[in-house]
């Protein structure tokens, strides 16, 4: 019998009118790594939060080294040697990357003083034997995404873990960073950790991972053997149909300019540097301009600009020819813009109102929703929303008096959609509109971002994915520390290419 | 099959009133146990004093008598009530409430005694002046981001010596006391429209109470129907999405904090425009009216109509502890209980929140024996829990903060 690290074994987990896991099973060999692949809301999250004992499975069992035993709590998962990094970072900014680390489980001496020292010893033992390298004395705040994410796998390693789980830990990593972490982990699947990896993007789990379980609507559909399995066949196996990777889309047919934007700068709120320096470029009607750039490189900043979120330093914008580079969100919202923010908790929605006041949300104030007493037209806001709900397929709990905090990722993201476009907008500014969506999500969500193309309006697409902006936009601008270095056609550029100019390695010099 | 019996306790109207409910049980049966610690033999009658408060005298006009009194007092705490709570529901803690209740009753009273306004103007003057030192406490809070509960406090201060300063000038010549409005100027009482003789002939007994209802009302309407109350709630919930969708979200924090001080300003008004009492210009705390509309606030459960309920509750227990015996307790202990009882009042969230997992736990168990018949919804991400789930969440929350 093969020996298994952990084993999760028919877990089933009941929500209120949902079974989040219904009898799921995954085992997890030691030395493996693993990847747990499903779509949002396919029940990854609720299988780990069993593991992690934060709930209680109605059935099923967890065994451990063949042993079983009851996970009731965070700290027993801990004990058991059970580590996670989470998507978003759980690190103090102030404090120093060892000073990270050892948090929780400081060595003292026998007055309470911190043995630093030695903890730093170990600290760097470690980084060395894994090929983690990292500053320990850097504070947090200082250093790259990447740098901290090694922070993270570091504080499970001084821990003694051996069950390592990885959330998404790619999402927001660079190109090259990727590579730098599937080395990582490959080294300490050798060194007999066993790593589960959750993910929904197969390239990545193609290149690293041993074997594969696949979770669809809270079902378990399979475990594979990746060497014996092809991208196609797991795309399936998670969405339950076939799926397009490439974007169906003809060549663009550019039309007038829609957004003009002349010598922007942004000043930044973090650095002296201005976020955004001395930007211009044009969006025609009929096209897809897309931002390229690592995270971080002023892309946020320059849509804030033209959104108004964020006032300009200096240059001017303007919209279907009318100059817009200093007039208030609501006026820009109603002359034509609209806008798929990047962070959808925090711009997009209001998480405590309902669906339906949500899909308002740009247009409450019309006469359709109000009355001219300012009283809101209830009536008219549940016909707006049920038709936006049905057209878009946004689907929730209870239509569209669902909260929109109970909602899951992907609907919420296409409730924002669904309003954005239905504004009928002559510029779309879409930031990661498909950020954290699984296949199926991202699929849709292209399509529609093309159909808004193909009837005519200009579309401003920010993305941090190279396959999104290689296969959705007509033309790519690179951003780099704030500036335009580069722009390119997509049919004519390649991955690589690309790459060197997001990370600051090439630049062109642009006619402005 | 449960589903139909589900509704009724999933209410949430009716989880809030049990939890209400519930907070007053435990706050009777602390200050319970407190008057037994202190003297055994006579703790039943006092909290039974406590919880007759009126209704201990024999007559029934007397009875009404004090019921007018007890609602006259009632009617400016609703008030301030309402004024915590619109600022909650638009994302703030307004502390300042008391403040702004003082400088109403400062206001109220100064155009009354000096200027001899009739009772409107005096009431309109109550809630322009509370509804500046809100403006004050907002455009702080926009403008320099200071939090409101710390100017609120530090308002509070500056209103109340403010205010003694100012009524000191109208003050009677042979007590610390403001002049009886009554006496001064008769005009400036709030008019009664035979409301006083429902109530044995009380003369405090105006039109201040159904006025506080009737606000009460109001700010129902405002929040829960109209576009206003839409933007406002929105810049409550997530100030960012409200800027992101072009609300005007800077003022609506100035124009809330205005109106919710408008609003205990006109509480100030509401009692002291009844003649039922003076003001004391050497008073060196803040009064407590607006302190206990917090409490009010949320034994209410943030609703303006429950608060109509609550308010009188807490009137009714804080006059019913002035009936304890005085032979048997000191002269404190009124306040004790009554306050024992207020502070579990802001409980009424805890015990929802009890409630409601109460209600899964059971509805879990309930579903674990049927069969399970229903087939997965197709977005099964409910996130059933009111606490964050610290770990895998399939979804980037809050992107922005992973840079």
């Amino acid at each position: 019998m093969e020996q298994y690290a952990v084993e999760m074994l028919h877990i089933t987990k009941r929500f209120p009118g949902i079974i989040a896991n219904d009898d799921i099973t995954l085992q997890l060999k030691k030395g493996e790594i693993h990847a747990l692949l499903g779509e949002n809301g396919a029940g990854k999250s609720t299988l780990m939060s069993v593991l992690f004992g934060l709930y209680t499975p109605e059935e099923g069992e967890i065994r451990m080294d063949g042993q079983t035993v009851k996970i009731r709590n965070p700290n027993d998962a801990n004990d058991r040697g059970i580590g996670m990094v989470h998507q978003h970072f759980k690190l103090v900014e102030c404090f120093t990357v060892l000073e990270n680390i050892i948090m929780g489980v400081e060595p003292t001496d026998k007055l309470g003083f911190l043995k630093k020292r030695q903890a730093r010893e170990k600290v760097v033992a470690m980084s060395e034997k894994y090929g983690l390298h990292v500053n320990p004395d850097a504070l947090i705040s200082d250093i790259t995404v990447g740098m901290q994410q090694r922070t993270e796998i570091l504080k499970m390693l001084y821990r003694e873990n051996d069950i390592l789980i990885f959330d998404e830990p790619t999402a927001v990593l660079t190109p090259q960073e990727i590579v730098e972490l599937m080395q990582i982990m490959k080294n300490l699947a050798a060194e007999g950790k066993s790593i589960l990896f959750i993910s929904h993007k197969l390239n990545e789990i193609m290149e690293v991972a041993d074997r594969c379980t696949v979770l669809r609507k809270g079902k378990y559909v399979g475990t594979v053997d990746i060497a014996d399995t092809t991208k196609a066949e797991l795309s399936r196996m998670m969405v339950g149909r076939d799926v397009k990777f490439a974007v169906d889309k003809d060549d663009a047919n550019p039309g007038e300019v829609i957004l003009h934007v002349e010598n922007m700068s942004v000043a930044s709120k973090q650095h002296e540097k201005d976020a955004v320096k001395n930007v211009s470029f044009d969006v025609h009607s009929g096209e897809i301009v897309c931002i390229a750039g690592i995270d971080g490189n002023g892309q946020s900043e320059l849509v804030f600009g033209i959104t108004g979120l964020e006032p300009l330093k200096s240059g001017s914008i303007s919209l279907c020819g009318q100059d817009i580079t200093k007039a208030p969100i609501r006026k820009r919202n109603v002359s034509g813009m609209s806008h798929i923010p990047e962070d959808r908790h925090k711009h997009g929605l209001v998480l405590d109102y309902t669906l339906e006041d949500n899909m308002v949300l740009q247009r409450y104030f019309e006469p359709t929703f109000t009355n001219g007493l300012g009283f809101l037209k209830r009536k008219e806001i549940r016909e707006y929303a049920d038709a936006l709900i049905e057209q878009y397929d946004v689907r929730s709990g209870q239509g569209a008096v669902t909260t929109a905090r109970s909602m899951s990722g992907g609907n919420q993201q296409k409730a924002i959609i669904a309003r954005e476009i239905d504004k009928n907008p002559d510029l779309l500014v879409a930031v990661q509109p498909t950020r954290g969506l699984d296949v199926g999500a991202i699929e849709y969500i292209h399509k529609q971002i093309v159909a808004q193309r193909d009837a005519g309006k200009a579309v401003l697409l920010v993305s941090l994915e190279l396959d999104e902006v290689m296969n959705v936009s007509d033309r790519i601008l690179v951003m780099f520390e704030g500036e335009i270095v580069g722009e390119f056609d997509p049919k004519q550029v390649t991955v690589e290419e690309l790459g060197l100019y997001m990370a600051g390695a090439k630049r062109e010099e642009m006619e402005q | 099959m449960n589903k139909q019996r589900k509704p009724l306790l999933s209410h949430d109207w009716l989880q809030t009133l049990l939890a209400s409910l519930l907070c007053i049980l435990g706050g009777l049966i602390i200050g319970f146990i407190v008057l037994l610690i202190i003297e055994p033999s006579g703790a039943w009658e006092a909290i039974i004093n406590i919880l007759k408060n009126f209704f201990r005298y024999p007559s029934q006009k007397l009875q009404l008598k004090y019921l007018g009194q007890t609602l006259t007092r009632t009617a400016p705490l609703l008030m301030c009530s309402l004024s915590v709570l619109f600022a909650y529901k638009v994302g703030m803690f307004n502390i300042g409430a008391a403040g702004q209740y003082v400088a109403g009753a400062c206001a109220a009273l100064y155009f009354a005694l000096a200027f001899k306004m009739p009772w409107w103007v005096c009431m309109l003057a109550a809630m322009a002046a509370g509804a500046l030192l809100g403006a004050f406490s907002g455009a702080l809070k926009t403008y320099c981001n200071v939090n409101v509960v710390i100017s609120g406090i530090m308002l509070n201060w500056i209103a109340l010596y403010l205010t003694n300063l100012i009524l000191a000038t109208v003050k009677n010549p042979t007590s610390p006391y403001t002049m009886a409005v009554r006496n001064i100027n008769p005009k400036a009482l709030l008019p009664q429209m035979g409301l006083n003789t429902l109530f044995g002939n009380e003369k405090t007994v105006t039109i201040a109470i159904p006025l506080a209802v009737i606000m009460a009302i109001v700010v129902w309407i405002v929040l829960n129907k109209t576009k206003f109350g839409y933007e406002l709630k929105a810049t409550g919930y997530n100030y960012h999405a409200a800027k992101y969708s072009g609300m005007k979200e800077n003022r609506n924090i100035i124009l809330t904090m205005m109106i919710s001080g408008a609003l205990a300003g006109m509480g100030a008004a509401l009692l002291y425009l009844t003649g039922i009492e003076e003001w004391e210009t050497t008073i060196s705390s803040v009064p407590g009216m607006g302190f206990n509309g917090i409490a009010v606030a949320f034994l209410g459960g943030l609703s303006p109509l429950g608060s109509i309920l609550s308010a009188y509750f807490i009137q009714h227990i804080t006059l019913g502890g002035g009936n304890v015996d005085l032979s048997v307790y000191c002269a404190q202990i009124s306040s004790l209980i009554s306050s024992l009882i207020i502070f579990l009042c802001a409980f009424v969230a805890f015990f929802k929140l009890a409630i409601q997992n109460r209600l899964r736990a059971k509805e879990d168990a309930l579903r674990t024996a049927a069969v399970p018949s229903a087939d997965p919804a197709p977005d099964p991400d409910p996130q059933p829990d009111p606490d964050p789930v610290p770990i895998a969440d399939d979804d980037p929350q809050k992107g922005g903060d992973a840079e």
